[in-house]
């Protein structure tokens, strides 16, 4: 077990950030915290990393609990802010080799490591340049370059990609990906396809609570509605709308125009139904044109969506 | 010990990396040098008794003290507050009583290197008057620690009033707000002219002018000694303080 929180909470004045959340994490996982801003995600994080206690319930890493033994748990968590701060007037170079020494590392471990993740983090063409001369992408390197440093038995990101580019996103994901081969990785993100993609495990969190907590995968089966489908077809609407009301399999449709002659069908089968050789049949038998058949899978945004929406917005709908 | 030294070094360093350094030993050079020129023209005057430190002490010197204090302390903790990296540092496994002396002995270090070019007018002084022996190294001594103990007391204060806000400026007006109130108590205790009274006394216990103007004529002391210290120790207990509340605020 790598992080064990039970009935964590966190309050600043008057306000509750964190509210009785447990979960815990096992060793060589990537999870993902998901959450909209003010969800309780950086609290968290703050937390697990010793950089404020919590108000009442426990936290441990790697056996250690956050609060008595902080030192220690320091030692094995390599942490990345929000916002990634580093000191802009420093050079990569000289930067990591500052944070390995605070951080306890000895000279020549220093000057191994701080080879080792320039090469690990694509830096060592930038090992000489002033930090705050580089582009957003190269900073974001260089912070995770800081968490590293020390070899860190658990890594701690929080919103990693924010503010990237798409292809800086991308390397910057693949870079996670890969140090969940050798290490636990925590990472904060209101970006679905990022956790979705880099994640074994995601938990949900609104308004310091957490909500779910499973794979992306159990998370979208929970929704119940794979088999959801698209269908254009071209045929005349009156045969067409008998055809669906008459059709056992099928919970639900709807209908709308499409360009030209065919019309869009959206088709939500009973649960466990396959519809797709049952219209496929249907088309031939009838003698329409089919132009599109395609299945719509839940992504994690609608779990998510559903999850986090606030109460009111949601009685609105 | 490791992080304590790696920290100092990281903060000395960054005085140099940035302007900011070199405006302020640039202003204590001037200060330093406005105050030489008039020490000469005193001494081309009238022969005098006291010792050139002294003379040297009614130029500049608080003025760059006042101001120069302020400046220096007040990047310490209100700009890594103020760009996060305050986060990272405090979550690496440093005590805060060892950012708060690193900062501290690093502005302090600073502080005094800020002092040589007097060092250098004076050595050039006494080069050019070929052994008169116009001060004598006890003397010099006796002033330069004075001018140590004295900066551990506005350094300490300034640590303390940039570990209270986010904002530089706003750190520097309280660092300069509590330096001025040192420099003025020795001045607010001449009205009340008699040594007699609680309030006279405590303003002349507090007058750092005055324990300056000893430490240049070469007396030093135990009073001072103590006073600076204790005062030191206590604005660096409170920074320490003010670090450690964000875990109860």
């Amino acid at each position: 077990m790598m992080i064990d929180v039970s009935n964590l909470s966190k309050s600043y004045t008057g306000n509750n950030a964190v509210k009785d959340v447990s979960f815990q994490v096992e060793k060589g996982e990537i999870v993902g915290l998901l959450g909209p801003n003010g969800a309780g995600k950086s609290t968290t994080m703050r937390i697990l990393s010793c950089f404020i206690p919590a108000s009442s319930g426990t936290a441990t890493v790697a056996g250690l609990d956050v609060f008595t033994q902080a030192d220690e748990v320091r030692r094995r968590i390599g942490y990345m802010p929000e916002n990634n701060p580093l000191h802009p007037d420093m050079r990569v170079r000289e930067y990591l080799k500052f944070r390995a020494r605070l951080k306890g590392l000895g000279r020549s471990r220093t000057r191994e490591r701080v080879d080792a993740v320039l090469t690990q983090c694509g830096l060592e063409n930038e090992s000489k340049r002033i930090i705050g001369h580089l582009s957003k992408g190269y900073k974001q390197r260089v912070g995770l370059a800081d968490a590293l440093v020390h070899e860190p038995e658990l890594i701690i990101l929080d919103e990693p990609t924010i503010g990237l580019d798409p292809n800086q996103i991308r390397s910057v994901r693949q870079l996670i990906k890969d140090l969940g081969r050798r290490h636990t990785v925590l990472l904060s993100s209101h970006i679905l396809p990022e956790v979705e993609m880099t994640c074994n495990r995601v938990l949900i969190m609104r308004e310091g609570r957490i909500l779910a907590a499973d794979t992306p995968e159990n998370l979208q089966k929970a929704l119940g509605q794979n088999g959801h489908l698209i269908a254009e077809i071209a045929a005349p609407l009156e045969e067409l709308k008998t055809c669906w009301e008459q059709m056992p399999e099928l919970a639900h449709y709807t209908l709308s125009a499409a360009e030209g002659e065919y019309f869009r069908c959206a088709l939500t089968p009973s649960v466990g139904e396959d519809l797709r050789p049952i219209i496929f049949a249907l088309v031939v038998e009838r003698g329409w044109r089919l132009r599109e058949l395609s299945r719509v899978r839940h992504s994690l945004e609608e779990v998510y969506i559903r999850l986090t929406r606030p109460e009111s917005e949601e009685e609105a709908l | 010990m490791q992080a304590y030294l790696t920290l100092t070094r990281r903060e000395l360093g960054s005085f140099f990396y940035s302007w900011i350094g070199y405006v302020v030993i640039g202003g204590a050079m001037f200060g330093t040098g406005w105050s030489f020129v008039a020490l000469l023209d005193r001494l081309q005057g009238e022969p005098t008794l006291m010792p050139l430190t002294e003379i040297f002490l009614d130029g500049c010197f608080w003025l760059i003290v006042l101001f120069s204090a302020p400046i220096i302390t007040m990047r310490l903790f209100a700009l890594e507050k103020f760009s996060g990296t305050f986060e990272t540092l405090m979550t690496t496994p440093v005590s805060d009583w060892e950012v708060v002396l690193a900062k501290f002995t690093a502005a302090l270090i600073f502080y005094m290197f800020m002092w040589l070019p007097l060092l250098g007018c004076i050595t050039l002084l006494n080069y050019f008057a070929r052994g008169a022996n116009l001060l004598d190294p006890a003397t010099l001594g006796s002033a330069y620690s004075g001018i140590f103990l004295i900066g551990c007391v506005y350094m300490s204060a300034g640590c303390l009033a940039s570990a209270l806000t986010r904002n530089q400026i706003v750190a520097a007006m309280i660092s300069f707000a509590i330096g001025l109130g040192f420099f003025l108590a020795g001045f607010m205790a001449g009205p009340l002219d008699t040594q007699e009274g609680w309030a006279a006394q405590t303003l002349n216990c507090v007058s750092v002018v005055s324990q300056m103007k000893d430490f240049a004529r070469g007396v030093v002391d135990s009073r001072s000694i103590i006073f600076c210290l204790t005062t030191c120790f206590f604005f660096l207990f409170l920074t320490g303080r003010v670090l450690e509340s964000r875990r109860w605020r």
